[in-house]
């Protein structure tokens, strides 16, 4: 056993109102600059619909993921060593910006400096981010926002396609009538990340401490493949720097025990952080098992139960602090995912692990509750409605079990029983105990779950441990050599570095100046030489 | 002026490429990319790119072959003048135009698509342009005198003074008698080696051959000293309120 922490989220569901507040608190945060003008680290669709980039489920296309061979090995979906270097020089699974959408901006001097007594409003016009003419908007990120044009395009929606051919037909026949819920997205930093085996550099990487996945911005030399690898589209290129850029969890704040930008301003208060110890040598075995229908057991396998005493010590032995231990026992992912198992990850037949997973909306099912005249405050109502009207249930099984009915299933009988009891503990004030024996929980888990999905606080919903440095004893090195200033020292733990655009690679003891830089700079590795190019950003 | 051309040159031009590699890889591991531009355009590309990268990649192959193996050593290993001549110019003649096709169709796709003009570089157009301007002479060589016109065998003459500048003793003889075709793709070619640190040119040392045997998911160890942990809201409230 190899074990390793990770820091994961769950998104719930039933609680997306799809305002769209991650997303622009992300992109304000990292995404605002030239040759990302396209590019979302995190981005809300409306299921059904057929996503950003267009279509990205669809891997008969696209090729992104894994799969077993013949002889049942995991190789990347879009073939082996061999095969990727022959694509070097163009890489025929690469989605291009249209499959995205082409950047527009506006020029608000044309509002800004109109004329008074004008008899007609004065218009900006879109212009392409990507050329500056005058473009026409006919995409965007969320252009199916709450079913917008799914009329249209909907019914290209690849989860449909996979689904059982009469239940899809029923969505496309009733399109706005059926259902409708958003899907929050951000990079899935999976246990088998795709992209990071697909790097033909090696520039991508998972970390050690905490899974992030990231792009050594340093070392990736634009060879692309991460983008067609990442099954979930979540790489992107930088068409300005032509190096690849993804989602880093915000790494910066998750090393100082803050929550990621978009967890820490979402509206809804759905997501939730913490760590999950798993065990590294069982990742392949778990992403290599036959049936998909089992990939989301062997995947909750990996994981460690954080209160198991032979864990703690596995993770004391690999240098964990207690505060680690701690918070991984405290983690509220940890509880959704394994103690209640209401969490599912999304896709997990793409085989790459994924850390980002779901509690699947129940809201859904409700409304078709409410719509075949049953009463969707009944669990009874609920579990008939759940097993009878197959479409929410048939849809959601394509997102988060790989087509597996009975598990979806399962997890909104948790949800709905949940509802149910509580109604039940709050009005009548009685104990529904025929409820927790038929999802086989505890009137306590049950109640904890509830407060955990309902009200959960902000320390709640967010426990992440501060970074740790793995050799503390260099650490306590330093503090006895510079005794006046213990941690805070130049370079010490206790300083904290301010990082801006001017500065890529901020060294201690460099001025953040904004302009032109000067003739000499400082590497990051300290040591100082000519600026490569003084008219442009820092070297 | 013919010593300088002939034996300076060269040894400058030399030098920067040496020199200019180091400083580029010390300085500006960032830029050091590909400068991809497939997400803007991709039906020129998927035809142009393949084309010139394989044409390159034969053309290089046989400067290689031409330059470095002396006449005496494919004699010896029985390949007659004539089977060397027949492969050098087939083979030169068919990667070359393999070269210039897809030079031509990328210069193009720079050319007309306004997504990829716009991420253009100053240098993209220097390097374009001096591509263009080698794999023409070199066409003109190959095509024009070898294989139509009536033949140069530049193996005694240009292959032996480059030859000798990497034994310190070039002599600019050999070079002062060749055809003005020979002459300027030479020269052309140490001006070129001169250009490639500052372009991005600099990818093909990155051929990722190291991708064949690594593991395929790489961990690393987060660098630098931990943060120190920022103060919760609920934290600063508390503090605030006392």
């Amino acid at each position: 056993m190899r074990i390793r922490a990770q820091v994961a989220m769950v998104m719930n569901l039933d609680k997306c109102i799809g305002c769209h507040t991650c997303s622009v608190t992300c992109k304000q945060t990292w995404t605002n600059r030239d040759g990302t003008e396209y590019v979302w680290f995190n981005n809300v669709e409306t299921k059904p619909g057929i996503g950003y980039p267009k279509h990205y489920e669809d891997q008969d296309r696209w090729h992104g993921g894994w799969q077993l061979d013949e002889k049942g090995r995991l190789k990347l979906r879009s073939g082996g060593r061999v095969k990727r270097l022959s694509r070097l020089f163009v890489n025929p699974d690469l989605p291009s910006i249209d499959d995205y959408y082409e950047p527009a901006t506006f020029d608000k001097d044309i509002l800004v400096n109109a004329p008074a007594g004008l008899k007609d409003t004065p218009v900006q016009q879109p212009r392409s981010a990507l050329t500056g003419e005058p473009m026409a908007l006919t995409w965007g990120a969320n252009w199916e926002d709450s079913l917008g044009g799914a009329h249209e395009h909907a019914t290209g929606d690849p989860n449909l396609a996979r689904m059982p051919a009469d239940a899809a037909a029923r969505v496309k026949f009733e399109f706005e009538k059926t259902f409708l819920f958003h899907l929050p997205r951000i990079c899935e930093h999976c246990l088998n990340p795709a992209c990071v085996s697909a790097c033909p550099s090696g520039a991508m990487y998972k970390r050690e401490e905490d899974g992030i996945v990231l792009v050594d911005q340093d070392h990736c030399r634009g060879w692309r493949m991460c983008v067609s690898a990442c099954p979930y589209k979540k790489v992107y290129v930088n068409h300005s720097t032509g190096k690849a850029e993804k989602c880093t969890l915000c790494f910066p704040r998750i090393e100082a025990g803050q929550p990621t930008i978009c967890s820490e301003t979402c509206v809804g208060r759905l997501r939730y952080l913490g760590i999950v110890f798993y065990d590294e040598e069982a990742v392949l075995a778990a992403a290599s098992v036959t049936d998909e229908h089992d990939l989301l057991e062997a995947q909750r396998a990996v994981f460690l139960d954080p209160t198991d005493p032979a864990v703690q010590e596995a993770a004391r032995a690999a240098g964990m602090p207690q505060e680690w231990l701690d918070a991984a026992e405290r983690s509220p992912v940890w509880r959704l995912i394994s103690e209640y198992k209401v969490a599912l990850p999304l896709h997990p037949e793409y085989r790459t692990l994924p850390m980002v997973w779901y509690v699947p909306p129940l809201s859904p099912v409700l409304d078709a509750v409410g719509d075949a005249g049953r009463d969707d405050t009944d669990a009874d109502d609920i579990f008939h409605t759940i097993r009878e009207l197959r479409i929410p249930v048939e849809y959601l099984a394509e997102l988060f079990t790989a087509g597996d009915v009975e598990a979806t299933a399962g997890v909104l009988m948790k949800l709905a029983a949940m509802r149910s009891y509580m109604r039940a503990r709050t009005l009548d004030g009685t104990v529904a105990d025929d409820l927790l024996d038929g999802i086989g929980m505890t009137a306590d888990q049950v109640e904890a779950m509830y407060r955990l999905l309902a009200i959960a606080k902000y320390d709640e919903r967010y426990v992440i441990p501060a970074a740790y440095s793995k050799d503390a004893a260099a650490l306590e090195a330093q503090a006895t050599a510079n005794q006046d200033c213990a941690l805070d020292c130049e370079g010490g733990p206790g300083m904290t570095t301010q990082a801006s655009a001017e500065s890529f690679h901020l060294v201690e003891g460099d001025q953040v100046r904004p302009g032109r830089p000067g003739l000499f700079s400082r590497r990051a590795d300290g040591r100082r030489g000519f600026t490569i190019n003084p008219l442009r950003g820092g070297s | 002026m013919t010593n300088f051309v002939w034996t300076v040159l060269p040894y400058l031009c030399l030098a920067v490429f040496v020199a200019g590699h180091v400083w580029r890889w010390r300085h500006d591991q960032f830029g050091w990319t590909t400068h991809t531009s497939q997400v803007l355009e991709n039906r020129l590309l998927r035809l142009g790119s393949p084309l010139f990268h394989l044409g390159v990649l034969g053309v290089a192959g046989g400067h290689l072959m031409g330059l470095l193996v002396p006449a005496s050593v494919t004699e010896k290993i029985g390949i007659s003048e004539h089977a060397y001549h027949l492969t050098a110019v087939w083979g030169g003649t068919v990667t070359g135009l393999m070269l210039v096709t897809g030079l031509v169709l990328l210069i193009i796709r720079r050319v007309i698509n306004g997504r990829v003009r716009r991420v253009t570089t100053r240098m993209d157009k220097v390097l374009y342009a001096a591509l263009a301007a080698m794999a023409a002479l070199g066409m003109i060589a190959t095509v024009g005198v070898n294989l139509l016109g009536g033949g140069y065998d530049y193996r005694e003459t240009v292959a032996v003074w480059f030859r000798g500048i990497f034994w310190f003793q070039p002599d600019p003889a050999l070079m002062s008698g060749a055809p003005l075709v020979y002459q300027l793709h030479a020269i052309g070619g140490f001006l070129f080696l001169a250009l490639w640190p500052f372009t991005r040119l600099v990818h093909v040392w990155s051929a990722p051959l190291a991708y064949l045997w690594r593991p395929y998911v790489v961990y690393r160890v987060r660098r630098g000293p931990a943060p120190s942990p920022t103060a919760s809201p609920d934290q600063v409230r508390d503090a605030a309120r006392q």
